[in-house]
């Protein structure tokens, strides 16, 4: 499905990884390790065509995603770092524009039933937690079980021990129903990854 | 393709009516400009009559450069402009959506107070629809242009300055024909060479500054 060939990073004049290949099918976890510092958000937004790489390439379906670009984003979710919340909007309102964004219809039933899955209140993100805010973004995950590209940037940051065991349920799910699922965390994590790309190496 | 664009502009005009000081910011520059000018001037009506195309046009520009900054540096910084970039829809349409969100809120108020604003001025009766129908052909050009400069220096330290630097000089056609157009009908001539001129530049920008808007976007988000 997703296939990265020798690719290269530098950011600012420094190297951050260089020659690094993989290919990921259906039904696999990637999970990107390494210290502060040493491109994996780079790597992640690399492979969902926000940024391109110095040099190599990144293939979905053996097409360039460069050359895709939506076609490509409608099949992937990626949760950055940043929140990418409105802070004016409600956790509802918020997850329905980017549901709509993405091009994917949901039903106004299962937006509630994904922010109470997540346990989340009808108030402006603003008014939220750090932690709750996360909550909001990752709810997403709980609607897009037809996408089968996840690119996960950190997801259990800030997470208190239930949400956490929540997102670790929701990758499995998805792996085990045939989803990719590429993902960065310095926590320990229950979840099995079948490979594990190691950029400190 | 219609549903996503749709969602940008709801989704703007949400937050800006959540934020309405904001809004009410470029608009009340507007009129504090455009009232002082009589103020500063004196009341001489000739005068004041004469001068009244130029100072609303130029306070009209003003006021939309103002809220330019902020067209897609709040995006930029929650993070949800890295999702608008991955959304299904090609860019070139969420960059007109939101180019026409800043219009819905920056704009076209701007268009139905100008009316109110020409009073000061004295402005013959007859020239009024002359005045609101420029500015509601020209502003829309200002906020795609513009959109384009926003995009280039997102992100960038004292981008406000430069931004206005890349983008006054490509104001500047519509300023002449808008205000160009006012004088014209004042001087009892056909006024509507300049508003389809104006029409075209809308047309135009229209066509091509969306995309233009889409490849800044990409150029700044690497």
């Amino acid at each position: 499905m997703l296939e990265a060939v020798d690719l290269a990073c530098e950011r600012g004049g420094r190297s951050l990884f260089r020659g690094l290949s993989f290919a990921l099918r259906g039904g696999e976890l990637l999970r990107v390790a390494g210290p502060n510092g040493s491109g994996k958000t780079s790597l992640l937004r690399i492979l969902c065509g926000l940024l391109p790489p110095t040099t190599g390439a990144v293939r979905w379906e053996g097409t360039e995603v460069r050359r895709l670009r939506e076609e490509y984003s409608k099949q992937l979710v990626y949760i950055g770092h940043a929140a990418a919340v409105k802070d004016d909007l409600t956790a509802a309102e918020n997850l329905r524009i980017a549901c709509t964004l993405a091009g994917h219809r949901v039903s106004p039933r299962r937006i509630q039933q994904a922010l109470d899955s997540f346990e989340l209140a009808d108030l402006p993100v603003k008014r939220l937690s750090q932690g709750q805010r996360r909550r909001a973004v990752l709810a997403r995950l709980v609607v897009s079980d037809s996408l089968p590209l996840w690119l996960l940037d950190e997801p259990y940051a800030a997470l208190d021990a239930a949400a956490g065991r929540l997102v670790e349920e929701l990758i499995d799910g998805h792996v085990a129903r045939g989803g990719a699922v590429v993902f960065t965390t310095h926590q320990d994590t229950r979840v099995r990854a079948s490979r594990v790309i190691d950029l400190d190496a | 393709m219609l549903e996503a664009a749709r969602c940008i502009v709801v989704r703007d005009l949400l937050v800006a009516w959540r934020r309405r000081s904001d809004v009410a910011t470029t608009l009340l520059f507007f009129v504090i400009v455009t009232s002082l000018f009589p103020l500063g001037i004196g009341a001489e009506p000739d005068l004041l009559r004469s001068i009244a195309p130029g100072v609303i046009w130029v306070a009209a520009l003003l006021s939309c450069m103002l809220s330019l900054g902020r067209l897609f540096a709040a995006d930029h910084a929650d993070g949800t402009l890295e999702q608008l970039l991955l959304s299904s829809e090609p860019l070139g349409v969420i960059a007109a959506a939101k180019a026409l969100a800043h219009w819905l809120v920056s704009g076209l108020p701007l268009v139905l107070i100008a009316p109110l604003i020409a009073l000061q001025y004295d402005l013959a009766a007859p020239l009024y629809p002359v005045l609101a129908l420029s500015l509601l052909l020209g502003t829309p050009v200002l906020s795609l242009i513009g959109a384009i400069g926003a995009a280039l220096t997102l992100g960038l330290r004292g981008g406000g300055v430069l931004l206005s630097l890349l983008v006054l000089p490509l104001y500047v056609p519509v300023l002449i024909m808008g205000a160009g157009s006012v004088d014209m009908a004042a001087a009892g001539l056909a006024a509507d060479g300049q508003l389809l001129l104006l029409a075209a530049l809308l047309v135009v920008a229209a066509a091509f500054a969306p995309w233009a808007i889409a490849a800044a976007l990409r150029i700044s988000m690497e």
